[in-house]
């Protein structure tokens, strides 16, 4: 029987990925808890902010799809800085197992299980009302940026597990990240936030993503924000996966 | 011709911050055979492994495995041996069958080829039965075989086993000995790292005793016995002043002393002439020893004698 010749690290990430219970559980519940939680709880008082006509499921969606994606890519800088801080990453070296290929395998799978969970969200989403008036084009394109800055995550996740070398550390880390999508466009309109807040919350990559994405499947204009969001993950992916390397060289010594 | 060394090590050094861990070792492995690094905690035999398996750089000096230099040429070297270390280097989320395919896989085998050898590494140790399920599942003695097994999917020409038997049970210890033979019988060159005399001395053709990042005596069992005297006179007193006089009289030459039994021991040629002189400059009177014993001398004397002395001086 012919089979699917992934790399060995891939498999190796896929599998560790399946058999972790409390990341399974983060990349499968989280996005349903989240959408449940934003629409219900909050949903009634935050639906006076918006445009007329916006419903709040409509308006949070991709800001829900950007919290899960970042928990599900924090799973990922523990299971690197588990596998640094452990036996096997010496195995690996004295078996010639480039840091790459290791590194590799665990941010593909955290791409594969984000997209996953990003699934799920637009499951739960649509269940609850969800409804995109543009057409395919505008969705892959949507898709695209959100596969992109699911990239950037993972490989950040990556290389903060790297630098920690510690899951609790790694942790740590992760977890204060995880707050960035709450200053941005993602739950709340960022013009009911202080003023002084405003410009950062403009400013920042999580409010390009949500913006371009809310645009591609709402059907307005994506103006700027695309770009920005596609910008802003290749500047992530570059400045990530050259402190990984770096770092990588550096600490496995 | 000469017969190319397995392991040839010229002045290794390396320091931690102002912590000097090895300061110059030479090392010569013949290729096929067994040897064994022992020494006490912190002596540096972990640092040792780690520079010739091609994970940490020396400060200074070189060494060759398998025939290339392990700075140098450390990927021609990594495909050659493989490392076992102190702590099991295995996926406990993944089945003992899958880890040693996995690392069959990663070794350049095709996905057929390493499952067969993964059930033929299983069957060969004892894991048939327990291949199937996760690692987390494992008794530390089936951790430990595993992981030998999965540095030998790729048959390496020189082996690095790091304190290989430590903290297993009597069983698993002759389980992993026999393993070791087996190794040596199939012509691959075993590096071994213990703190136990008795391994080294059933294990390994040849044994270097490393202390304090030097090595303090070299050779085969045997020869390192036969070194500090082949016996060992066991003196025992009727009286601590007795004792007190008679210790303090050989300082470093005391082997295995014991205040509470009131027995100390020195090493001998284990002729009369020997033992009447020193019975006779540890005892001019004849009043403190009550009697004494001649021993053959066990590798435990040359160890405690050797490593006592740097301590000694050290202090």
């Amino acid at each position: 029987m012919p089979e699917l010749a992934l790399p060995p690290t891939v498999t190796r990430a896929l599998r560790l990925s399946l058999r972790n219970i409390d990341g399974l559980t983060t990349a499968l519940l989280l996005p349903v808890m989240m959408m449940l939680m934003f629409v219900y709880l909050f949903g009634g008082a935050i639906t006076g902010a918006l445009a007329h006509g916006t419903t709040y499921v409509d308006y949070v969606l991709p800001g829900v799809l950007l919290v899960c994606v970042g928990f599900g890519a924090g799973t990922t800088a523990v299971t690197v800085a588990h596998d640094l801080a452990g036996g096997i990453i010496d195995r690996f070296r004295s078996m010639d197992v480039r840091g790459e290929a290791l590194v590799g395998g665990h941010v593909l799978a955290s791409v594969l299980r984000n997209l996953i969970s990003a699934g799920i969200v637009v499951g739960v989403g649509v269940a609850i009302g969800f409804r995109s008036p543009t057409g395919p084009g505008r969705w892959l394109a949507a898709l695209g940026i959100l596969a992109l800055f699911v990239l950037a995550l993972s490989w950040l996740a990556a290389a903060i597990g790297i630098v920690t070398r510690s899951p609790e550390a790694a942790q740590g880390i992760t977890f204060l990240i995880s707050f960035l999508p709450y200053p941005s466009s993602a739950f709340v309109p960022i013009h009911t936030m202080p003023s002084w807040l405003q410009g950062a919350a403009r400013a920042q990559p999580v409010t390009a993503v949500t913006d371009a994405i809310r645009a591609l499947l709402d059907g307005g204009p994506v103006g700027a924000s695309g770009w920005h969001a596609v910008a802003w993950s290749l500047g992530i992916i570059a400045g990530s996966v050259a402190l990984a390397g770096v770092l990588y060289r550096r600490r496995a010594r | 011709m000469t017969i190319q060394l397995a392991i040839a090590a010229d002045a290794l050094a390396k320091s931690y911050g102002s912590t000097r861990v090895l300061a110059g070792i030479d090392l010569a492995v013949d290729p096929g055979s067994v040897f064994a690094l022992l020494g006490p905690n912190g002596a540096g035999k972990t640092t040792t492994v780690r520079i010739l398996a091609t994970l940490t750089e020396p400060d200074s000096g070189r060494a060759r495995v398998a025939g290339h230099d392990v700075v140098a040429e450390r990927h021609q070297v990594r495909r050659r041996i493989s490392l076992t270390g102190q702590y099991a280097a295995l996926d406990e989320l993944q089945t003992g069958a899958e880890n040693l395919t996995m690392m069959g896989r990663l070794r350049g085998l095709h996905s057929r080829t390493a499952r067969l050898r993964a059930a033929e590494l299983l069957t060969r140790f004892d894991l048939r039965e327990a291949g199937g399920r996760r690692v987390a599942t494992y008794s530390g003695g089936m951790r430990r075989r595993l992981d030998l097994a999965a540095s030998l999917v790729a048959d390496p020409e020189v082996i690095f086993l790091d304190e290989p038997t430590s903290g297993l049970d009597p069983r698993s210890r002759r389980a992993l000995w026999d393993v070791v033979a087996g190794l040596k019988a199939a012509g691959v060159t075993v590096f071994l790292t213990t703190q136990y005399l008795d391994e080294a001395d059933h294990l390994a053709d040849r044994i270097a005793v490393l202390n304090n990042g030097r090595i303090v005596a070299e050779g085969s069992a045997d020869e390192l016995k036969r070194r500090l005297g082949s016996n060992r006179l066991e003196l025992q007193f009727d009286d601590p002043a007795g004792y007190d006089a008679v210790t303090a009289a050989l300082g470093a030459r005391a082997l295995a002393i014991d205040r509470a039994s009131l027995c100390a021991g020195v090493a001998t040629d284990g002729s009369a002439a020997e033992i009447r002189a020193l019975l006779d400059e540890l005892d001019p009177d004849g009043t403190r020893i009550a009697r004494f014993e001649l021993h053959g001398a066990s590798l435990e004397d040359v160890f405690m004698s050797l490593t006592s002395e740097r301590e000694i001086t050290h202090a």
